[in-house]
């Protein structure tokens, strides 16, 4: 029979980390004083400065959100955790001049080799500071802007400013806020009119230190016909006591462009993932999440779209797997805010052994738009009896000239259906495994191709010791 | 020797003693019915054979080509080659026909190795045409929303891609209209040859119009009762169970 995992999952592939010196490092706990040193060392600006002073009276003044979200968050003790650590050097155009450390972090996790076969720009951020940053010639030659967030804010802040902090703004949630604190690392991207992408942009986060918390802030600005694919993936290492990823994303799309984000998640158990998501559709645009949440102890996020321009559309696509010892909180936000946009989200989790997942989906349409579309999909697949899923979907919809959908299903693997699979030859977890993979199957070909091969490989090893 | 061997096999379901000392032997080349009254054991006897997990075998043999399949894992029996035709085939969203067949012939190959997938496909297209599946079928997910003709279809299929020592159909009868009934014999009627073994386990004698066995046995409480020709079949049509179970008392 079924019975839950024994094993801990083994998740190899990000568990180790090199002994690093840090020339800066602002030391345990969050004070304004640890402000000020970060804001320093980045040589920012004062409206920067400011902008974080300010974010961080908003965090203090901010409850813990546990009326409505699980009460591990509790367990976040701000004091203990580092809010910056860094080598203090400029990100390195070639991987040469990377730090051997850090090089050897990013081949390991085979980060140049994806780069050289399929990339057209990589930024490689080490616990707080991009490591590693280059893109294509051709690309620069074109106007495109791939660089993080601190040069972005320094060197270009024509374009950034405009936009940083208003699609999430810092009060829109607590780590929202402290977010906008200590934000440090994370891509600032701008593609100009008309120029379309061939090949994906790529960051990767990685955390090495422990007892640290990572909150990079990404902006990325799609102008009016332009393209772009961006994908980020994170790791780290399992340390025995908890870190904190806390990042904020904020996407614009202006008049017809086209943004997809896709995210590969592969944390350890030991990670608290809160991170807030937000896209801007203006008119025609179209802005795709595409997510997948593997591993974390906790993880809460809810991609959102705002679609404020006519016929703009948002779509999530999102896989969460909540293993043993973990909570996938994850969902979708789209708020309709012009006539004959739409809207798609599909989601599809799976809980293994005593793993949790929720869906939280909030979907609003004003009465006095027309022709505004949502459907929504939520399916969540149970492996082991004690496994957990609950569905929080809230929709507000006004007006009789919109529509919308609102599908969910939970299905669990039945020890019939394992029988079955044997009975053909197939081991109990390959039987197991092959389920799995038939029910996110189509939402893994949503995935560029690279990643969609490494997903059914995690999701594979995750299946392992789920079963027997 | 070689042959399906099952001696003095008692086996129950959560404490329910089911078969009482069952005795049959199938010797390769040969197509022997059970049949017998609902509840007398007779899906008992296919699922105890092919190791499902909520039985529990409580004495006697079961032997594949001399060796033992009591005890073992289903996979491990299957790849012995052993396959149950479902009486109630299982539905498996998102996994296609075309990759779990393809799956289980995997898992007969020796580590690292794959089955081609041109040959591959030759091999099902061929198997779908001769049962009259429409090709598209590859692509659909296991036994999804099928029909349950479609579903007796596909079992079949899936036995003729693994062209197993010895199968047993459990009730492959039920829910087939007359047509369906004679495309999937036909299907069965092809795998018949001297190296194989069949054993067709149904509740009415009509299947056996179609796949006519060398021996017929009549099973009741969990124990076969009487062994006769392919007439024997008749016979029960015509006289029902309960002659028999009062001789068996008897």
């Amino acid at each position: 029979m079924i019975s839950p995992s024994q094993v801990e999952v083994d998740r190899d592939k990000g568990n180790f980390h090199y002994d690093t010196d840090y020339s800066f490092d602002a030391g345990i706990g969050l004070s304004e004083d640890v402000i000020r040193y970060i804001s320093e060392v980045k040589e920012e600006d004062p409206w920067v400065l400011d902008f974080r002073l300010k974010a961080l009276k908003t965090f203090e003044k901010k409850p813990m959100p546990t009326h409505w979200a699980t009460e591990d968050l509790k367990n976040i003790n701000f004091d203990v955790i580092r809010y910056y650590l860094a080598k203090g050097q400029k990100p390195s155009r070639t991987w040469d001049e990377v730090p051997d450390d850090v090089k050897n972090t990013f081949e390991r996790l085979g980060i140049p080799e994806q780069e050289r076969k399929f990339l057209a720009g990589v930024e490689a951020q080490f616990d707080s500071e991009a490591a590693y940053s280059r893109m294509n010639e051709e690309l620069e030659k074109e106007g495109v802007i791939f660089v993080g967030s601190t040069e972005g804010l320094k060197e270009h802040p024509e374009i950034f400013r405009k936009w940083f902090g208003k699609v999430i703004p810092t009060s829109d949630n607590k780590f929202s806020a402290l977010n906008s604190a200590v934000f440090s690392g994370g891509s600032f991207i701008y593609i100009p009119p008309g120029v379309k992408l061939a090949q994906p942009l790529q960051a990767y986060f990685r955390i090495n230190a422990e007892n640290f918390g990572q909150f990079e802030r990404t902006l990325i600005i799609a102008d009016e016909g332009s393209e772009v694919m961006y994908m980020e993936g994170c790791t780290a290492p399992k340390f025995e006591t908890s870190t904190l990823h806390s990042a904020v994303v904020e996407l614009v799309a202006l008049k017809g462009a086209k943004i997809q984000y896709v995210t590969v998640q592969n944390w350890s158990n030991n990670v608290f993932n809160l991170v807030t998501k937000r896209a801007l559709a203006e008119e025609e645009a179209e802005v795709r999440w595409i997510d997948c949440n593997i591993g974390s102890r906790l993880t809460m996020k809810y991609p959102g779209v705002i679609l404020r321009g006519r016929k703009a559309r948002g779509e999530v696509v999102s896989i969460a797997l909540a293993n043993d010892g973990q909570h996938q909180d994850t969902g979708a936000k789209m708020v309709h805010a012009a006539d004959e946009t739409s809207s798609n989200v599909v989601s599809k989790s799976i809980s293994i052994g005593e793993g949790r997942s929720s869906y939280r989906g909030l979907v609003q349409m004003p009465g006095h738009l027309k022709g505004c579309k949502n459907n929504t999909e939520c399916d969540a697949l149970l492996i082991n009896n004690n496994s957990q899923t609950d569905t929080y979907p809230a929709i507000t919809v006004q007006g009789d000239a919109n529509s919308v959908q609102h599908e969910a299903s939970v299905s669990k693997v039945s020890a019939e259906q394992i029988f079955y699979m044997q009975q053909r030859g197939l081991g109990e977890a390959e039987a197991m495994s092959l389920c799995v993979n038939g029910f996110v199957n189509d939402l893994i070909r949503e995935f560029p191709m690279e990643y969609s091969v490494e997903l059914k490989r995690l999701i594979d090893l995750e299946m392992e010791g789920s079963v027997g | 020797m070689n042959s399906l061997k099952i001696e003095n096999l008692q086996a129950s379901i959560e404490d329910k003693a089911i078969l009482h000392g069952l005795s049959l032997e199938i010797p390769k080349g040969e197509v022997h019915a059970i049949m017998g009254p609902n509840g007398s054991g007779k899906s008992t006897l296919a699922k105890v054979l092919s190791g499902h997990p909520s039985y529990k075998v409580d004495g006697g043999s079961a032997t594949l080509d001399e060796e033992n399949i009591l005890g073992l894992e289903p996979d491990e029996i299957s790849r012995l080659g052993l396959f149950l035709a479902f009486q109630y085939p299982m539905e498996v969203p998102g996994v296609t026909i075309a990759n779990f067949i393809r799956a289980a012939r995997n898992a007969r190959l020796p580590e690292g190795e794959k089955v081609k997938a041109v040959d591959f496909y030759k091999e099902l297209y061929e198997h779908m045409d001769d049962l009259g599946m429409d090709r598209k079928f590859t692509a659909r997910s296991l036994n999804d929303g099928f029909s349950g003709g479609e579903k007796k279809r596909c079992e079949i299929l899936q036995m003729s891609m693994l062209s197993p020592k010895y199968c047993i159909l459990d009730e492959t009868d039920s829910g087939l209209d007359i047509d369906a009934l004679r495309v999937v014999s036909e299907g069965v009627n092809r795998m018949r040859n001297p190296d194989r073994g069949i054993l067709v386990i149904t509740h009415y004698q009509r299947l056996l119009e179609y796949i006519v066995p060398d021996y017929v046995h009549v099973m009741s409480e969990g124990k076969i009762v009487r062994t006769g020709g392919k007439e024997l079949a008749l016979e029960l049509e015509e006289r029902g169970y309960d002659w028999i179970k009062q001789e068996a008392v008897a």
